[in-house]
């Protein structure tokens, strides 16, 4: 599970499909406005692309490009976007995550609430995605540092 | 014991068959759940929030506070695992 998994056809397959697989989970968080997708799923997908570099190239290499430090930085700075975005709005006086009274000017109700639903889904997305690598990095048993 | 057992889970059978009767229609407009907020939901997402997807507005904008305690269900969830596994003494399989 930690070492490199020595063969060329599966590592060239993953290397090949994690940026599809990575610009689908984007596509699905971002795309959530219009068909199904939404934070949860995109940032599940995000995750599966960084497990299968894990799994593949072994920790050693993963671990230099994306530590598990970094994730729980990822999904703790999603939640943090969330929490804030929800406060901007007790600015003008309105409820908590009211995003139809975001402090942008010039940007009607509609167009705020639009607005205020992306940010929110991409802080989920983070949220999801760096749980999961979290999870993922302690559970496999090393030392996770 | 095991057919008290049996007993117990054959009335509890029961029990959900008979409730199960007095369930409303699938997709009935008239049924409980959808006579409340449903409809305003279904009549004012497009306009109020620009949003065609009624899950996705419901979900992040009318709904956002359970949103925001599920993100931070799973926030927990890595929290704890990430705070408590490495701190572990046992000595892991590997």
């Amino acid at each position: 599970m930690k070492e490199r998994y020595e063969n060329p056809v599966v590592e060239g397959v993953a290397r090949l499909m994690v940026p599809l697989i990575q610009i689908f989970g984007l596509y699905v968080i971002t795309h959530g406005h219009y068909g199904p997708g939404g934070g949860f799923q995109g940032g599940v997908i995000l995750a599966a692309s960084l497990l299968l570099l894990r799994l593949t190239l072994g920790e050693e290499y993963e671990h230099r490009r994306f530590p598990p430090r970094q994730a729980i930085l990822l999904a703790t700075s999603g939640m943090l976007l969330f929490v804030l975005v929800g406060l901007l709005p007790l600015g003008r006086g309105a409820p908590y995550l009211n995003y139809a009274y975001l402090p942008i000017p010039g940007l009607a109700e509609p167009e705020a609430r639009y607005l205020g639903i992306l940010i929110v889904e991409i802080g989920i997305g983070m949220a999801v995605w760096g749980t999961l690598v979290t999870l993922f990095d302690h559970l496999v048993g090393g030392e996770a540092q | 014991m095991k057919w008290l057992e049996l007993l117990v889970l054959g009335l509890f059978l029961a029990l959900l068959v008979y409730a199960e009767f007095d369930l409303p229609e699938r997709g009935d407009p008239n049924a409980p759940a959808s006579v409340h907020v449903s409809r305003s939901y279904i009549e004012r997402s497009v306009r109020d929030t620009k949003t065609p997807n009624i899950v996705t507005a419901v979900l992040a904008d009318y709904r956002g506070y359970d949103t925001l305690g599920e993100t931070l269900v799973i926030l927990a969830a890595g929290l704890a695992v990430f705070l408590i596994l490495p701190r572990m003494k046992t000595p892991r399989s590997r």
